[in-house]
C-alpha cells in the first residue's frame, strides 16, 4: 500500500515524468496572487509564472538572491517547460505571503525523508519551527533558501512544473480560438504556432484566456533531449545590477525620515545589561536615544557614524550569564572526554561492528574542527518602522516569510499586521536562515522603542563577527582496522554534535564493519548552519581518516578509494575524472605534495584534487585545485561551476585561517585584521570539471566545500609528511623539523 | 562646512570633519552603491577613486577632502558600461556582488596606471575581500581586459 504521502505528493520516473499529480494553485488563489502581485497588464497563469500583455513573462521567485544565481536557474527551468523566448524572461522575488509559500521545497524534502520525525529534518530547515516538523502542514509555509535546495526542490519540483502547465493552458486558449485540436498546435520562443494554417499568437494575446483554465494536475515534462534552456550557461540576470552599484541590498535601504541605529550586545551569550551610563553621549549632535535592551543597549541617532561613534563610546557593563569563564581549551577538553568515553549513541551499525576491531591491524585517530564565523561581507542589518500597530520590516534573510513571521513574534503582532520586504542579500552562507535572526529582534525591538519614525539597524563588523551563530566545533575519533591486503575491514566513529545523529557521518565507502555514534556536548556558544552544515566537518574527517588508512596499509590513497567504492559507480565516476584532470600520479618535485578526497552531499557528489607546495622554511601554498562535480543534471553549467569555485575558495579560507576562539566566555576575534580572510594573492588556480549524469538531481550552492580542507591536509602530508589533524592549519608548523607523522 | 566634488557635483556637506567619507556618500549623499565592510580599511568594499587612485573610504575623514575630486561606482561612467564593469559581465564575475563596487573601482584604477598585469601585480594591488571567492573569474576578467585591443 502507498503510504498518504506518496499519493498526495507524488514522485519522478526515472525519465522524469510525473508519476502523480502536484499540487497546482486553484483559480481562486490565482486570482488572489494577481491583486496581490500583478500589475495591470499582466496576470499568473499557473504557479509562479505571469505573462504581460507584452509577452514578457516573470518568473516569481519563492526564495531570496544571495548570490547562488538561483534567479536565472529557476527561470531557465520555468522558461524551457513554457517554451518561452528567453530575452522576454524576467524573475523577481515573490512577496513574504503566505500565498507564495514555497510547496515545492517541502515536497521535495518529504519525498526524500524517510520518516517524518525532527530528527530527520534538514539541518537547513531546523529553525524554522520550535516543535519540531511532525505536520506537512508546518513544511508548506516556508521561503527558505538554503540546503543547496533551490534547484533540485523548487526548480524541479516547483518551476518546470508550473511552466509545463501554463503552456498547456496556452495551447489551449489558441486551440479554441483557432477552433482546432490542441495536438495540432504547438509552441516556440513565446508563440503557439498552427502549423498546418501557418497561424500563430504571441504568448501575451493568449495569456488572458489561458489563466481561465484550471491549471493541468499532470503537465507533460520535456525529456532531456527536448531541452533549448536547460543546460546552457545562461548569463544571470541579476549580475549587471552588480557591475553598477544598483542593486539595493538590505543595508541600502532609505526611507523618508529614517534614523540609524548602532548596537553593543553582551559579548558572552547569554549576559544581561546590568547597567550603562548613557550620559557620555546624551546631547550629542544626533543623538535621539539610547535603548536599553536586556542583553544590549541601542544607540539611535540621525546618522549612521553618529550612532556607530557614540555607541563605540558608551561602556556597558553586562553579567557573564553564567558562562564568563568558559574558553576554548575548556570546551575542547569536554569534547575530547566525550569521544573517549562511553556514552556514545550508536546511529549505524554493519556486520559485527565494533567487535571486529581486535581483529587485524588496528589504528586510532581523533580529528577536530574549530568555531567559525560566517561573516558575509554585508554585516547583519534591519530596517524596522513601528507606526500606528503596524510594522513594517526591511531586510536581506533566507526566509521572506519566515521572517516576517518571526518579527510579528518578536512583536507580539499577528501576522497580517506585519509586513516584510525581502532585500537581496550580500552573502548568506547560512547566516541568514531561521534561528539565526538575531538581528531582526534587535532592529524590532528598537523600532518599538522609537514608534513612529523607520530606524535602520547595522551590526558593525566587530559585532557581526562575535553575534554570529557559529559553524559548530566538533571533535571525531576514529579506530579502524585493516586486513591483510591493506583494505580497511571495520570503521568505528565517535563524534561530537550539538544537536543530534548528523547522516553525513555515515560513509559511501565498502567497509563490511562498521559502528557510527555521537555523543553530545552543549556549550553557551549559539551554533548554526554554516556553508555545507554537517559535511563540513564530517568531510574533512571522514577524508582524513581514509587517507591515513591508505597510508597504513601502504596504499596510493586514490586507488585506496577507488577499491573501496568499486560498488558506487557514480562516485567512481567523480573520482577518476578529479584524478585524470589533475595528473595523479604524475611525479613531484620535493617540498610539493597531491591530495584528494571526495564528498557527497546535498546530493552532489564532488571530488578534488588538491596541489600544495611547502617551502624550507614552512610556508605553505595551495598552488591549484580541480574538482569534478555530478550534481545529476546540470542546469546552468556556468553558474554550477561559479559555485563550485566559490565553494572551494570559501573552504579554503577555513581550511587555513578560519578559527573563532571563545575567551572568558566571548569570541575573541573582532574584525578581519583577527578573524582572517583569504585574498587574491592567495587563490589557487582552479578547475571545475563536470561529468553529468542521470543520478537525482543535486545542489550546487554547498557541495563544493566539504571535500577542499581534507584534499589539502592530505597534500601537505605527501609533500613533507605532516599530518593536520585539527583545523586550522595555520596552527600547525610544516617546517621541516616538524616533519613527525602527526601535528595535534 | 566641506565642499565635496563626488562624480562631479559639488556638495557642501555640513557634518563632523572626523566622518569617513563611506558615510558621507551613502547617508548625506544618498549613494548606496559604496558598500560598508568592515570600517577599518581591511576588505576594501568601500573603496572609491580620490583624485583618480582607490582609496578606502571608510577610513578617510571627510574633513580632509577639501577640493578633492571623488569617483564612487555610480560615477565610474557618464555614459554606458566602462570595459572593466562589461568584462565583469562578460566573465559571470559576482555572486552576492557585495564587494564588487569596491573591486571594480580598485581593478579600474590598477588598470588605468597598469594596462597589463602580471598576475603578481594585479595579486599585490588588489586585496579587497571578496567572501564568494569570485577571484579567478576576477583574474581571468583582467586578462582578457590586459590583451583587449581598442
Amino acid at each position: 500500500m502507498p503510504t498518504r504521502r506518496t499519493i498526495v505528493l507524488g514522485t519522478f520516473g526515472a525519465a522524469g515524468a510525473l508519476v502523480v499529480g502536484y499540487a497546482f494553485w486553484p483559480s481562486s488563489r490565482i486570482r488572489r496572487a494577481n491583486a496581490m502581485d500583478a500589475a495591470k497588464d499582466e496576470r499568473f497563469v499557473s504557479n509562479w509564472i505571469k505573462i504581460a500583455n507584452d509577452d514578457t513573462v516573470t518568473v516569481v521567485i519563492p526564495h531570496c538572491d544571495m548570490g547562488t544565481g538561483i534567479f536565472t536557474s529557476l527561470s531557465q527551468m520555468a522558461a524551457e517547460e513554457l517554451d518561452a523566448d528567453w530575452n522576454k524572461v524576467t524573475a523577481e522575488t515573490a512577496p513574504s505571503d503566505p500565498l507564495f509559500a514555497n510547496g515545492a521545497l517541502a515536497e521535495g524534502f518529504i519525498l526524500s525523508q524517510q520518516d517524518m520525525s525532527g530528527r530527520d529534518i534538514p539541518p537547513f530547515l531546523r529553525g524554522t519551527v520550535a516543535n519540531g516538523f511532525r505536520m506537512v502542514a508546518e513544511y508548506m509555509d516556508l521561503q527558505v533558501t538554503g540546503g543547496s535546495s533551490a534547484v533540485r526542490a523548487t526548480g524541479m519540483f516547483g518551476m518546470r512544473l508550473a511552466g509545463a502547465a501554463a503552456r498547456e493552458m496556452l495551447l489551449k486558449a489558441a486551440a479554441r480560438r483557432w477552433d482546432v485540436d490542441v495536438a495540432s498546435c504547438e509552441t516556440r520562443s513565446s508563440r503557439v504556432i498552427h502549423k498546418a494554417t501557418q497561424r500563430e499568437f504571441t504568448y501575451g494575446e493568449l495569456a488572458g484566456a489561458a489563466s481561465d483554465y484550471e491549471p493541468p494536475t499532470h503537465p507533460r515534462l520535456k525529456d532531456k533531449s527536448e531541452f533549448r534552456l536547460i543546460g546552457r550557461p545562461l548569463q544571470r540576470i541579476d549580475i549587471p545590477g552588480k557591475v553598477d552599484g544598483s542593486t539595493n541590498y538590505g543595508i541600502d535601504v532609505i526611507q523618508p525620515d529614517m534614523l540609524y541605529a548602532a548596537i553593543r550586545i553582551s559579548p558572552v551569550f547569554g549576559g544581561k545589561l546590568k547597567s550603562v551610563d548613557t550620559r557620555i553621549v546624551e546631547g550629542r549632535r544626533g543623538i535621539r536615544q539610547v535603548v536599553k535592551l536586556d542583553d544590549a543597549v541601542v544607540v539611535v541617532a540621525d546618522r549612521y557614524w553618529r550612532a556607530k561613534a557614540a555607541a563605540a563610546d558608551l561602556d556597558p557593563q553586562f553579567d557573564g550569564g553564567g558562562h564568563d569563564k568558559v574558553t576554548s581549551a575548556s570546551i575542547a577538553a569536554r569534547r575530547l572526554e566525550a569521544v573517549r568515553g562511553r556514552d556514545a549513541k550508536i546511529d549505524l551499525t554493519r556486520g559485527e561492528g565494533i567487535d571486529a576491531l581486535a581483529r587485524g591491524t588496528s589504528f586510532a585517530a581523533t580529528y577536530s574542527v574549530p568555531y567559525l564565523a560566517h561573516s558575509p561581507m554585508e554585516p547583519m542589518n534591519a530596517t524596522a518602522l513601528y507606526k500606528d500597530g503596524m510594522l513594517e520590516v526591511w531586510s536581506g534573510t533566507q526566509d521572506g516569510l519566515g521572517s516576517r513571521a518571526f518579527c510579528a513574534k518578536a512583536a507580539k503582532l499577528s501576522l497580517d499586521k506585519v509586513a516584510f520586504h525581502l532585500q537581496p542579500m550580500g552573502g548568506g552562507f547560512g547566516r541568514r536562515l531561521p534561528g539565526q535572526w538575531n538581528f531582526l529582534e534587535y532592529a524590532v525591538r528598537t523600532a518599538l522603542a522609537v514608534p513612529g519614525v523607520p530606524v535602520k539597524l547595522i551590526f558593525t563588523r566587530e559585532q557581526d563577527t562575535q553575534h554570529d551563530y557559529y559553524r559548530p566545533n566538533v571533535t571525531s575519533a576514529f579506530w579502524g582496522s585493516l586486513g591483510p591486503e591493506g583494505l580497511v575491514r571495520t570503521w568505528v566513529n565517535t563524534y561530537t554534535t550539538d544537536d543530534g545523529a548528523n547522516p553525513q557521518a555515515h560513509i559511501p565507502y565498502d567497509i563490511p564493519n562498521q559502528q557510527i555514534g555521537s555523543v553530545k556536548v552543549a556549550t553557551h556558544v549559539p551554533t548554526g548552519p554554516w556553508r555545507s552544515v554537517e559535511a563540513s566537518w564530517h568531510g574533512f574527517f571522514v577524508e582524513s581518516f581514509v587517507d591515513e588508512l591508505a597510508h597504513r596499509g601502504g596504499q596510493d590513497p586514490f586507488e585506496y578509494r577507488r577499491a573501496l567504492l568499486r560498488h558506487a559507480p557514480r562516485h567512481l565516476a567523480v573520482l577518476e575524472l578529479a584524478a585524470q584532470k589533475a595528473g595523479w600520479g604524475a611525479p613531484m618535485a620535493r617540498g610539493r605534495g597531491r591530495g584528494i578526497a571526495i564528498v557527497e552531499s546535498f546530493k552532489t557528489i564532488v571530488a578534488q584534487v588538491a596541489e600544495v607546495t611547502i617551502d624550507a622554511k614552512g610556508a605553505l601554498k595551495v598552488d591549484r585545485v580541480v574538482a569534478a562535480v555530478d550534481t545529476g543534471l546540470v542546469v546552468n553549467p556556468d553558474g554550477l561551476k561559479a559555485q563550485i569555485e566559490g565553494a572551494i575558495f570559501f573552504a579554503l579560507t577555513a581550511a587555513l585561517k578560519g578559527e573563532i576562539t571563545i575567551d572568558q566566555g566571548a569570541v575573541a576575534q573582532s574584525n578581519f585584521n583577527d578573524y582572517e580572510m583569504l585574498r587574491l594573492a592567495d587563490c589557487p588556480e582552479i578547475e571545475v570539471h563536470l561529468c553529468e549524469s542521470d543520478g537525482e538531481v543535486g545542489g550546487a550552492g554547498e557541495p563544493g566545500v566539504p571535500p577542499l580542507a581534507p584534499a589539502v591536509t592530505n597534500a601537505i602530508f605527501a609533500a613533507c609528511g605532516v599530518r593536520v589533524r585539527n583545523l586550522p592549519i595555520k596552527n600547525h608548523s610544516l617546517a621541516p623539523s616538524a616533519s613527525v607523522t602527526t601535528s595535534e | 562646512m566641506v565642499s565635496l566634488k563626488v562624480n562631479g557635483a559639488v556638495h557642501e556637506i555640513e557634518v563632523e570633519d572626523e566622518t569617513p567619507l563611506l558615510w558621507v556618500i551613502r547617508d548625506e549623499i544618498g549613494l548606496t552603491g559604496t558598500k560598508f565592510g568592515c570600517g577599518i580599511a581591511q576588505c576594501g568594499a568601500c573603496t572609491v577613486h580620490i583624485n583618480g587612485e582607490a582609496q578606502r573610504s571608510c577610513v578617510i575623514p571627510v574633513g580632509s577632502l577639501q577640493d578633492a575630486e571623488i569617483t564612487t561606482i555610480e560615477g565610474l561612467s557618464t555614459s554606458g558600461l566602462t570595459h572593466v564593469q562589461q568584462a565583469w559581465i562578460d566573465h559571470q564575475v559576482p555572486q552576492c556582488g557585495y564587494c564588487q563596487s569596491g573591486m571594480i573601482m580598485a581593478i579600474s584604477a590598477l588598470l588605468a596606471e597598469n594596462g597589463d598585469p602580471t598576475d603578481e601585480e594585479l595579486a599585490a594591488a588588489i586585496t579587497n575581500i571578496c567572501r564568494c571567492g569570485t577571484y579567478p573569474r576576477i583574474r581571468a576578467a583582467v586578462r582578457a581586459l590586459a590583451s583587449r585591443e581598442d
